[in-house]
């Protein structure tokens, strides 16, 4: 039995070369399927990955309670002193709690060879941020100073927006304040924003209270015993979430409506290609008729036929996912850019991703396709009379 | 046209390879209706906008608050007709997924500016007249069951009210409508009174988010701007004017190339396509040799029958382009309901015109190799080698 499928498989194998048109149907139908699926879903793992790897579980990020994101969120500075002082806040060496107050707003900043306006962060922080968030750490130029109108920017911000180098001036409030550095996160979402000194930036908006504070606590596990402070505390209405849970719950709206794009066209191509299958498959068993009745003859049993033409359409449709899944990897993998995130108003950049798991899931697709579109027109040839069969010639 | 029944019959040889050829066509046209009314969907804000029209915001973002004593200085500029403001309250209703915005707004204005909007005067005067009243398009009354005088519950993301509490409730006064249905993604929000909003809210009193104005001269949209950003320079409250149109467009450009990833995306698949058909037709054509070569026989010239293979090839794409364009007009309402932000998703004129152009290249395009064949035909060969 095994013998025979390998002899039938080896068969129809080797006569591909001289109906390569039609196999190429299948290839060609599956690369495009598979290439515009993987494309489309490394899209949506790219953004929700920078939202999702965004934070630290042992850090905390308070904002008023009913707040969605840190734009319309509002932390008095009296809360924000109380709230450092709560249990569980890990303390820096001199003994100061790890918490900073942070301000979140947003300006206009074009995008290369653009003069559209986008929402880049504004995230007005202290010097210390750099201790609060240990992943952050400057890459050119240096902090901006206390008190003073300056500006590091995020590396992915300066890669996708213009006059964001070290010299340039960028509209923050009153006027263009100088870039002093750039600072990168790992590829987290804060490489998107720009970072200026809080107090400065309270003199140049005239805003007294923080958006959100950021806490490091003293571990993972001192989160609900910090949650549970903030929360019964009667002076506060405040939420506290983990930084991770909150940066994720970001990127919902935003990863479900491209990845669900990104199905929805698959499904749809799919089907498309698997016409395009059947239609080769046919083909492929009408061409050798007469070959296959002569093996049935010769005392081939149907199985044999069958497995041979679905390992046939299989090696195609696998073939075809290879193609579809290495363009989409040498064309989009590691492409960054930038959407507005309607969840948070603002700009955020990323990278597409290009996984493993996605070429997989290309290769389930292209295999699932092969399959059907194999089964039917093989079902046809093992069921073909042989008598009738070779008088066809 | 008197070859038709033969191309008909040509057409329907192998009736399972033309179904299943045909069916891949008819599957890259509903992609196509599908994907170019989601793109139009988020272009009709720029192509609908009113070119006398211009927002002021504030200058370095839309998110900064304006005070509300710039509604007066706006109005009397010169050119200025009517001025009306909005505010975002970025609240939501029940919960976060069930997204639309809410503006607080001084209710006459905003529809005498938004003259594209239709109110029945009565439910127009009780949302001017009632402190806790809200409108609602049609389409978020449809998707949410709401009828006139439900109280609509909306848990505030932004502004508490005095007492801290999130839970605004509003009651519903009026239910409008835009003039041209394509427009109806354009204004699909909830309006409450800005009066009432203010007085309630916890903080920022006195101010708003932007400004709406109605100029007179379309042709001094630029030079209104200029002069109102004027006003306000060098004022703790900068302003940044823009007409509408560019206003919607930056706004879109924020997005990124959505056009462009649907513009890939159709790429792909009609090349895919291309190749898939082209091979059918051709494969359909060395079969047919020998019938060919009869006809020609029989003496019809080779420009008849280039003329029936590139009929053949026509036919099945153009009915494949109508059934698949069919299938997406009869798709997109259902569509259109689910998809907060899409309620004017539709096939215009323009996308069933290119796309019967798309049919037509894409016919000469995979006909014209085998109708070239069939032209060339030398009948003995032919004749001698499918005997």
């Amino acid at each position: 039995m095994i013998q025979q499928i390998y002899a039938v498989t080896a068969m129809n194998l080797r006569s591909i070369p001289s109906r390569l048109g039609t196999s190429a149907v299948i290839v060609i139908g599956i690369a495009g399927v598979v290439g515009v699926m993987v494309a489309l879903l490394a899209m949506g793992a790219g953004f929700q990955a920078t939202l999702a790897s965004t934070g630290e579980d042992d850090r905390a990020i308070v904002m008023r309670s009913g707040s969605l994101d840190e734009l319309s969120s509002v932390v008095i500075r009296e809360h924000a002193a109380i709230l450092a002082e709560a249990p569980g806040v890990a303390s820096n060496s001199a003994g100061e709690p790890l918490a900073i107050g942070e301000l979140f707003m947003l300006t206009n900043v074009a995008k290369h060879d653009a003069v559209e306006p986008n929402n880049v962060v504004v995230r007005g922080t202290t010097p210390q941020v750099l201790n609060l968030r240990h992943e952050a750490r400057l890459v050119e130029g240096r902090m901006f100073q206390p008190g003073v109108r300056e500006v590091v920017v995020g590396i992915g911000a300066q890669r996708q927006f213009s006059g964001l180098q070290i010299g340039d001036l960028v509209e923050v409030r009153e006027g263009a304040w100088p870039i002093v550095g750039v600072f990168e996160t790992g590829g987290d979402v804060h490489e998107s924003e720009i970072w200026v000194d809080r107090e400065a930036l309270v003199t140049a908006s005239r805003r007294s209270a923080w958006n959100s504070v950021t806490v490091q606590l003293e571990d993972a596990a001192s989160f609900t015993t910090f949650k549970d402070a903030i929360t019964s505390d009667p002076r506060l209405k405040l939420q506290v979430q983990r930084e991770p849970d909150y940066y994720a719950s970001r990127s919902e709206a935003m990863g479900q409506m491209i990845t669900g794009l990104g199905y929805t066209v698959a499904v749809i191509m799919g089907i498309g290609a698997l016409f395009g299958a059947l239609n080769t498959m046919y083909a492929a068993v009408a061409t050798r008729t007469v070959e296959i009745a002569t093996l049935r003859a010769l005392g081939f049993g149907s199985v044999p036929v069958v497995i041979s033409v679905l390992l046939e359409a299989l090696v195609l449709a696998l073939l075809g996912a290879l193609i579809g899944g290495a363009l989409a990897y040498l064309f989009f993998n590691g492409y960054s850019v930038s959407t507005l995130n309607f969840q948070t108003f603002s700009q955020v950049a990323f990278a597409f991703r290009v996984s493993g798991a996605l070429l997989v899931q290309g290769m389930i697709v292209a295999c699932l396709i092969g399959l059907v579109g194999g089964l039917f027109p093989a079902v046809r040839a093992a069921r073909m009379p042989v008598a009738d069969a070779l008088r066809a010639s | 046209m008197k070859y038709l029944p033969l191309v008909w019959a040509a057409l329907w040889r192998r009736k399972p390879r033309t179904i299943l050829t045909m069916l891949s066509v008819v599957v890259a046209f509903l992609l196509y209706g599908l994907l170019t009314a989601v793109n139009a969907a988020f272009n009709t804000g720029v192509e609908l906008s009113g070119a006398d029209r211009l927002v002021t915001t504030g200058k370095y973002s839309i998110t900064q608050v304006l005070p509300y004593g710039y509604w007066q200085q706006v109005k009397n500029m010169d050119g200025v007709e009517q001025v009306t403001f909005a505010s975002w309250f970025g609240g939501y209703y029940q919960e976060e997924f069930n997204f639309f915005p809410q503006f607080p707004v001084d209710p006459q204005s905003y529809f005498d500016v938004y003259s594209e909007l239709t109110i029945d005067e009565d439910q127009l005067r009780a949302f001017v007249t009632t402190r806790t009243g809200a409108v609602v398009s049609k389409t978020l009354a449809d998707r949410y069951g709401w009828s006139l005088g439900d109280r609509i519950p909306i848990t505030a993301g932004i502004w508490p009210l005095a007492d801290g509490s999130n839970s605004w409730e509003f009651d519903l006064v009026g239910i409008f409508d835009t003039r041209d249905p394509a427009a109806r993604s354009q204004h699909e929000y909830m309006l409450m009174q800005h009066e009432y909003f203010d007085e309630a809210r916890q903080f920022g009193q006195g101010t708003v988010g932007w400004f709406i104005s109605q100029i007179r001269d379309p042709e001094q949209a630029g030079q209104i701007a200029q002069a109102i950003d004027a006003q306000f320079a060098n004022s703790p409250n900068e302003t940044r004017s823009d007409t509408e149109k560019a206003f919607n467009q930056s706004f879109l450009k924020q997005m990124g190339d959505i056009g462009l990833i649907i513009q890939s995306i159709l790429g792909a698949v009609f090349f895919t396509l291309l190749f898939l058909t082209g091979n059918t037709m051709m494969q359909s054509v060395r079969e047919r040799i020998g019938e060919l070569a009869v006809l020609k026989t029989i003496g019809f010239s080779g420009g008849s029958l280039l003329m029936i293979v590139l009929a053949e090839a026509l036919l099945l794409t153009l009915m494949a382009a109508l059934i698949g364009l069919g299938l997406a007009a009869f798709l997109l309402p259902g569509l259109a309901e689910n998809m907060p932000g899409f309620s004017g998703l539709a096939l215009d004129l323009e996308a069933w015109i290119t796309a019967l152009l798309l049919a037509l290249l894409l016919a000469l395009i995979v006909g014209l190799p085998p109708a070239l064949r069939a032209q060339r035909l030398s009948i003995v060969d032919a004749l001698s080698e499918h005997a």
